[in-house]
This record gives structure tokens, C-alpha cells and sequence, in this order.
């Protein structure tokens, strides 16, 4: 309100310069990012409102997707599906992760970390669909007659490894998944330990530690910076959707018989079958599916996002201290 | 400390290994895929490959039309998310902060790590639904992945401009605004081209938002209205389409994309290096 009165001031009096107005220039254009943030909400809240208003509360926890016949959708199986193949991503990807994050900020000399950084990053510079269409003609094919044969041998008696063997499913998702998660989760851990103080090293390294322990104090300081880092990539599991339409099989079910299986992601429903809807209920539990996506992929990185912040602040403070 | 002195040296040999062989491992896919799409790659490139569009089944064909609807799709982006992202980039460095640029700062972190695809569904309800699968409805949603990448390397690139810089071009007398049009902005000239490429090479690869807001189109461009042929859409429909000569397409499109994205991070690369 001040502000108003301040450029209305200005305006009678002629004082209105061209400062003011880049000012405001500026301004808008920052305030039209929140808009469309703000718009984007609102446009898929209302692109959705004729499924919200026939399902109600039952869309989330409901299991049937029966576009044919009873014309009726509900997203509990695809929630399952998304947050199985993400955990996977994480269970397979963050261990490597944090291990390339400790190589590059403590173990590597500078040249050779600057080397491998530019790789890893290629990793995050390749679409999407070139992973899908890696998966679909070369990592399909080789899990199918190599890796997941010898797996099902070995721990087969687990319910979770028995049952037919497509190549394609739940954990071949989960692996294609872990491979895109790796640029993000191991840059921002090398961001979070470089920030630790050299001081903390020091100290431990005078003690007498040994690299390894002077890691597990680095790690420990930056606790709250790795939780975000991985909290980072699952938001990017959960979002990711082309190269998991085309190795994951696409079917709605329940669950999975095994990980093997066949099943479907929130995401890859949209891909799948946005072209596909006929009618528009099922355009607008289609939307709806994307507004849950928002939803959950909002909470994940504004979590990751204040952890981070936390910690590189908190960091800060330490070091002007 | 309870472990021997041996026991800690055998631990820290063990981490040692593991720490090393976590990069191998993260490195296998890449050169796999690297490698594969070279050598599956290479088979499509001729000559038809770049000047014929998308074939028929059993035709000779090449990605022509779709190169075409990239670059037309690219640039239409581009007229609408660098603007944005860039007077947000300069707003969040020069005017930086009061609440309002944390809170911008903040959302513009946020729209990063949102799914494209619902960008995309963003864009189909709010074009596609009053005027159809079009390119305007395409870029659009890619100019909103842009946005926050252009706006967030803008910030960076400013902010590493010395305030001596600022405070001499102020001192001559020069209006704040234009020392930061003609002085600032110019001299970070090299920051901001790195982020309008890295933004570029990101939304080249993206196909989830194209598929809902614009659908295959197997012809040339044919006005703002209508749909265009799209490179990372097209490796999608022809690596599931059941057809032999699509396929050998698709892998040819992919090793033009992966030559695109490493050009322009190598550029990156080289553009960003000299500075320091």
C-alpha cells in the first residue's frame, strides 16, 4: 500500500523516472512467476472438478480404473505404483550417489573431480526418452536373460523375486529410475560436503582419524543437506514419466505379483492414455491423476528445498562465526 | 576409539574401494547408453535422413519435418520463457532481499523440480482446450520449464559482477537502470547465454509435455495452430511402434539429440571455464 502511494507521489509529481519504472518492470515480471504457479493449481483444480465432484475423496483410495464399462477411476494402485518404483530408484540409487558425492569432494584430486562431475552431469543432460529407448532395446533384453534369471536363483523363495519374467516391470523401472536419479543426488551432496567447514576435518584429522572416519564426520555434519538431496531425487522419480511408460508394462493392478511384474505409475497413466481418452470424465480423471502428481511432487520439494537451505545457512553461519 | 589401529586401516581400505566403485557403477549406464546410441545410431545417418520427412511404413524416410518443428517449437519458447526468466534473474539479483524476492526465489526452486508432465497437462488445459493440439500450446508449457532455469542462472551470472563495477558506472552519474541494462547485464553476458542453452538443451529432450499438449504429426509445419513433428516425441511412438524402419528412425533421432545435447554442454563447459 505504501509502495502505491510512494509511485502515485511520484507520478504527480513528475519525479517518475526511468528507475522507477525498470523497477516495476522487474517486479511484474517476478510476480508473474507466482502467478502462473498460482495458475497452474487453479487450471488443473479445474480441469479435474467433474471427477472431483463424482468420486469425491474415494479417486485416492479407491483401486479400479475401468474406462471401458463402469466408466468409474480411482488412483490408489497408481499412488502405490509411483511410490514403489521411486523407493527402489532411492534403494538402488543413493548408496552410489552419496559414494560419488564422497569421491568428488573429498577423495578425487580437483582435475580429475572436475572430469567426473562433467560425466555425471551428461547423465542428467540425456532425455528422458533416449533412457526409455536404452531400457526398452538394451536393458530389457539383457535383465531379462541375464541378471533377473540369476537374481530369481538365488532368492527366488521371496514371494517379492518368484513369478514369471517379463524384462520389463516394477524393479526395471526402478533401476532406469536409480540411473536418472544419480546426477542430481550426488551434485547437491558434493554441494553439502564441500560446504562443511574445513575446521570439522581438521580437527579429526588431528585426532588421528582416518580418511574413512574423517567422511563419516563430514556426513554426519551434513545430515540435513543429504536428507535433502535425496528427498530432491525422489521428487524426481516420482515426476519422472517417459522412460518409466516404456519399461514398466503399463497395466492397472492392485499390486504386482512379484517385482517382476508389470504395473503402472501415476505419471505413465497420463502419458499412456491422455491421447486415448474419449471422453471427457476420463480427461478429467486424467487431470485429476496430474493434480495429485502436483500435490505430492509440491510437499516432496518444498521439504527438500527447506532442508537444504537449512543446512547451507546454517553452515553459513558457522563459518562467518 | 575400540578398533585396533589394523582393523580401522582394513575399514578404510574397504570404503576406499567402495567409494570408487560407486563411480564405476554410476558410469556403466552412461557409456551404455553412449555407445549404443552411436553405434544403433549411425546406421540411420544418411543423407534422406536429414532432407525427407517422417516415412510410411516400409518407405525410406528421415526426421527433416521433425528438426523443423523442433527448432520452430524451440523458438517460440524461447520468445516467451527468456524474457521471463530474465527479468526475474535480474529482479532477484539487483533488487534481491525483501520477503517478496525470497518468496520468489523460493517458488522459482520449486517450479524446477516439478514434473514436466503436469507442466504439460498445464498447458493442455489451459491452450489446448480453447484452441486445440497446437505448437503455441507446446511451447508454452516448455517456456514454463524454462523459466526458472534462465531466471536462477541470470541470478548467478549477475551476482558474480563485482559491485565496483556498479558503483563506478553510479558514480558517473549513469541512472541505476541503465547501469544495469548497458553495464551489468552485459557484462554477465556469457552467465546468461550458458543459462538460455542449458535451458535449450533441457526442454529439446522433453517429450511428456509435447505428447499432451501437442500429439504426434507425422508433416511439416503448417501454422502456429497446428501441431508440429517433435524429435524426442517421435524416438518415443517410433520405439514402440511395431515397425523396422521406425525403429532404425528412432535410434537415428536419438543419436541427433545426444550429439545436440552434448554440443551444447561441451559450450557450457567451454563458456563457463574461462571466466574463472
Amino acid at each position: 500500500m505504501a509502495l502505491k502511494k510512494y509511485y502515485f507521489h511520484k507520478i504527480l509529481n513528475g519525479e517518475f523516472k526511468g528507475d522507477d519504472m525498470f523497477k516495476l518492470v522487474s517486479n511484474f515480471f517476478a510476480l508473474s512467476i507466482l502467478l502462473i504457479t498460482g495458475l497452474m493449481v487453479y487450471e488443473l483444480v479445474k480441469g479435474s472438478w467433474l471427477s472431483i465432484q463424482r468420486f469425491g475423496p474415494w479417486f485416492i483410495v479407491g483401486t479400479v480404473w475401468d474406462p471401458v464399462f463402469t466408466q468409474t477411476f480411482s488412483t490408489l494402485p497408481l499412488i502405490l505404483g509411483t511410490l514403489t518404483t521411486s523407493l527402489i530408484a532411492l534403494a538402488i540409487g543413493v548408496p552410489i550417489s552419496i559414494g560419488v558425492g564422497l569421491l568428488l569432494s573429498e577423495y578425487a584430486p580437483k582435475r580429475f573431480a572436475w572430469l567426473v562431475s562433467f560425466l555425471v552431469e551428461l547423465l542428467a543432460a540425456i532425455p528422458s526418452v533416449i533412457y526409455g529407448l536404452w531400457g526398452i532395446f538394451i536393458l530389457i533384453p539383457f535383465l531379462r536373460h541375464n541378471a533377473y534369471p540369476f537374481i530369481q536363483s538365488a532368492l527366488g523363495f521371496l514371494p517379492l523375486f518368484s513369478g514369471p519374467i517379463y524384462g520389463g516391470g516394477v524393479l526395471t523401472a526402478g533401476i532406469v529410475l536409480a540411473i536418472m536419479i544419480i546426477p542430481i543426488v550426488s551434485s547437491v551432496s558434493r554441494d553439502v560436503f564441500t560446504a562443511v567447514p574445513r575446521s570439522q576435518r581438521e580437527a579429526v584429522i588431528s585426532l588421528g582419524a582416518t580418511k574413512w572416519e574423517t567422511c563419516k564426520i563430514v556426513m554426519s555434519y551434513a545430515r540435513s543437506g543429504i536428507i535433502g538431496a535425496i528427498i530432491l531425487g525422489l521428487g524426481r522419480a516420482i515426476g519422472e514419466t517417459m522412460a518409466v511408460t516404456m519399461v514398466i508394462g503399463n497395466k492397472f493392478k492392485i499390486l504386482p505379483s512379484s517385482l517382476f511384474d508389470a504395473w503402472y505409475t501415476m505419471a505413465a497413466i497420463i502419458a499412456n492414455e491422455f491421447t486415448e481418452a474419449t471422453y471427457d470424465l476420463y480427461v478429467s480423471a486424467l487431470i485429476e491423476v496430474g493434480l495429485v502428481l502436483l500435490m505430492v511432487s509440491l510437499i516432496v520439494n518444498i521439504l527438500a528445498r527447506l532442508l537444504i537451505w537449512r543446512m547451507m545457512k546454517f553452515v553459513r553461519g558457522v563459518v562467518q562465526e | 576409539m575400540r578398533d585396533s589401529y589394523s582393523i580401522r586401516r582394513i575399514k578404510d581400505r574397504l570404503m576406499l574401494i567402495l567409494v570408487w566403485s560407486s563411480l564405476i557403477l554410476a558410469l556403466i549406464p552412461l557409456f551404455s547408453i553412449l555407445l549404443e546410441v552411436f553405434f544403433n545410431g549411425v546406421r540411420a545417418i544418411s543423407l534422406e535422413f536429414f532432407i525427407l520427412p517422417t516415412p510410411t511404413v516400409g518407405e525410406t524416410g528421415g526426421i527433416a519435418n521433425a528438426i523443423q518443428g523442433t527448432l520452430v517449437t524451440l523458438g517460440l519458447a524461447s520468445l516467451m520463457g527468456v524474457p521471463i526468466g530474465l527479468m526475474t534473474g535480474v529482479f532477484l539479483s539487483e533488487y534481491g532481499g525483501s520477503k517478496l524476492s525470497y518468496l520468489v526465489r523460493f517458488i522459482n526452486d520449486v517450479l524446477t523440480g516439478l514434473p514436466s508432465i503436469v507442466i504439460g497437462i498445464f498447458g493442455y488445459t489451459l491452450i489446448v482446450a480453447s484452441i486445440g493440439f497446437s505448437v503455441v500450446a507446446a511451447s508454452f508449457a516448455l517456456a514454463i520449464i524454462m523459466i526458472p532455469i534462465v531466471a536462477r542462472t541470470t541470478e548467478e551470472a549477475l551476482k558474480l559482477v563485482p559491485a565496483s563495477i556498479r558503483e563506478a558506472a553510479l558514480a558517473l552519474g549513469i541512472q541505476r537502470w541503465k547501469t544495469t541494462v548497458f553495464i551489468v547485464l552485459s557484462g554477465a553476458k556469457k552467465g546468461i547465454v550458458t543459462g538460455v542453452l542449458l535451458a535449450l538443451a533441457r526442454i529439446a529432450g522433453e517429450s511428456a509435455p509435447i505428447l499432451v499438449t501437442m500429439g504426434y504429426w507425422r508433416w511439416w509445419f503448417s501454422g502456429f495452430n497446428k501441431p508440429v513433428s517433435n524429435l524426442a516425441l517421435n524416438i518415443y511412438l517410433f520405439a514402440i511402434s511395431p515397425f523396422e524402419n521406425w525403429r532404425v528412425l528412432a535410434w537415428g533421432s536419438a543419436l541427433f539429440l545426444m550429439v545436440l545435447m552434448l554440443g551444447i554442454n561441451i559450450l557450457i563447459r567451454v563458456l563457463t571455464r574461462e571466466k574463472y
